[in-house]
């Protein structure tokens, strides 16, 4: 399992670099905000932290980062469409 | 379902996660690669399972779920409040937060897994806990971190604040904190175990405050878009610590493509990275005194709306450079007016695009397509500096240190070397301003004091009315 998962971690990293290489400048800030809602995955880490929580310190720990989780996946690609839907070309 | 089909499902999550990102990296497609993110997380979701391969979703119900959709939900109504009341032009502030939130859950996740897995499981390996270590103290870092570039930009605390020795004390806390995490690899389950954690947890803390109080107000994107990739980082480490290669990629992906996107803004402005995070830029003054010296008994010439309508009624060929100052004063949708009613009269119009014009790469972008401006009429940089010295009007609106020409004759500026909007090469600049005040970086603007520029003073959304009802009477 470790050296796996180092493996996909090495792939991936360049696969980050080179999916983003050529983005025009005017695309910065939606591409952060997109990739920004990507990492909001962690509410999963959250839920499996949460499901499995056994003391009331686990529980609120937990609690606050599904809701910490929740906000920044459901708030990242909302606000991320939001920006983008406004991107027209001349009609 | 088997651990087979769960593999290859989170295969289709990777892949759509990567086309996501390649969709989000043309403006035609953008919109749906974020809809194909979305479907990713979505999937991801539904096949959600532990590290013992079991499903979340088959176990039975108890109080913890009950929590978690609560939690959910909460989080749900705050991000959609977040989202859809936010200005255009706060747009980094609200990225920042969710960044911070998301940082946040990723130290907290990795504590509650350090507790329960590290301390307690037998599985546990110095790999594993070792990547616990590392996404509480990257994701508590980049939480606070996150939380002051907020406040930054909302303009509480805007200037730097430094003071003597802090690189120092800042590097000090750094190998404590890298200390305390190399012991805490090795000896998990030891006694004192749970002491040496909360105090990686909140030295981490005081450092992501630590490590952004001394940056200015300016460099908040490169800060922004570095946090970024630090969430993305502790995520994927979280994914190790847990199991989930879901968790994994996208975290690896966004940690990279958010560590190339921090290079490609510093590279706009031409600065190294470490100079942004630890230089204190802002505060460096000397440069900008030497430049005011050399324009010592120069003085600026002021103009007048109708005498600038008349200018650009009858020009051919007119290039628009937005700035902070636009969105400040809100001036997007009087700029859009401009530009139709000069188009209509057959001028060609385009808009001159700065890689860090604004407070984030691609925020006059993004202004402007909420002003219903066409993509097409705005062109980068590097396409438009070449044909520059054939545009009859450039009207400079709110922008400041992106077209200062100093980058390029002052060897001694701060910003020399700074890729520039050559404006002043245009035969008449019009530089539509407030005050005289220096801009972002602290520094005087020889484009000002230059024989072709005029300034017309004033907030920039009035002028701007009050040149389109000129323009509509010349």
């Amino acid at each position: 399992m470790d050296t796996n998962v180092l493996f996909i971690f090495v792939l991936a990293v360049f696969v980050g670099f080179e999916v983003i290489s050529k983005v025009p400048s005017m695309l910065h800030t939606p591409l952060m905000s997109g990739t920004n809602a990507i990492h909001g995955i962690i509410l999963f880490g959250g839920i499996l932290v949460l499901a499995d929580a056994d003391s009331s310190l686990t529980r609120i720990l937990g609690f606050v980062a599904v809701i910490f989780g929740s906000a920044n996946v459901f708030g990242g690609f909302m606000v991320t469409d939001r920006m983008l839907q406004m991107f027209k070309k001349k009609k | 379902m088997s651990s087979t089909i769960i593999d290859l499902l989170i295969i289709g999550v990777s892949v759509l996660f990567i086309v996501g990102i390649k969709l989000l990296s043309s403006p035609k497609t953008a919109r749906k690669g974020n809809l194909v993110a979305a479907a990713g997380m979505f999937i991801a979701l539904l096949i959600l399972h532990k590290p013992s391969g079991d499903s979340v979703w088959t176990q039975g119900w108890s109080f913890n779920y009950t929590l978690i959709v609560i939690g959910t939900l909460i989080g749900l109504v705050i991000g959609a409040i977040g989202a859809y009341s936010v200005k255009m032009t706060a747009m980094p502030q609200m990225v920042a937060l969710f960044n911070g939130l998301g940082g946040g859950a990723a130290a907290l996740v990795a504590s509650l897994e350090f507790k329960s897995g590290a301390q307690g499981g037998a599985e546990s390996t110095p790999f594993i806990a070792g990547s616990m270590l590392f996404a509480t103290l990257i994701g508590s870092l980049s939480f606070s971190g996150s939380i002051i570039a907020y406040l930054k930009l909302e303009g509480k605390f805007e200037k730097p604040h430094t003071f003597p020795g802090q690189n120092i004390l800042n590097g000090l806390i750094l190998l404590v904190i890298l200390g305390l995490c190399g012991w805490l690899t090795f000896n998990a389950t030891s006694g004192s175990a749970t002491t040496a954690f909360i105090v990686v947890f909140c030295l981490a803390l005081f450092f992501g405050v630590a490590m952004v109080l001394p940056i200015g107000g300016a460099d908040m994107p490169v800060v922004i878009s570095l946090l970024n990739s630090f969430t993305g980082l502790a995520v994927a480490a979280d994914g190790i610590a847990i199991h989930n290669l879901a968790m994994v990629v996208a975290g690896t992906l966004v940690g990279s493509s958010g560590t190339l996107l921090t290079l490609l803004m510093c590279k706009a402005m031409n600065r190294p990275v470490t100079n942004v995070l630890f230089g204190a830029f802002g505060s460096s003054t000397s440069g900008g005194k030497a430049g005011a010296g050399d324009l010592a008994g120069k003085t600026v010439k002021p103009i007048q709306a109708d005498e600038v309508a008349l200018l650009l009624g009858y020009a051919q060929r007119v290039v628009i450079v937005p700035g902070y100052g636009m969105a400040v004063a809100q001036a997007q949708h009087a700029v859009r007016e401009l530009s139709d009613e000069l188009g209509r009269r057959g001028v060609e119009v385009q808009f001159a695009i700065h890689p860090v014009a604004g407070r984030m790469p691609g925020h006059m972008n993004v202004l402007l397509a909420e002003a219903n401006v066409p993509y097409d009429q705005l062109i980068e940089m590097e396409a438009i500096n070449p044909s520059m010295d054939r545009v009859d009007v450039c009207l400079v609106i709110g922008a400041n240190d992106v077209v200062n020409p100093a980058a390029r004759e002052e060897k001694s500026s701060p910003i020399y070397g700074m890729p520039i909007i050559e404006a002043d090469k245009c035969k008449t600049v019009i530089v539509m301003k407030r005050s005289m005040a220096a801009g972002f970086a602290g520094i005087e603007n020889h484009l000002f004091y230059k024989d072709n520029t005029r300034m017309l003073f004033g907030d920039a959304k009035a002028s701007l009315q009050t040149l389109v009802t000129q323009l509509k009477a010349v």
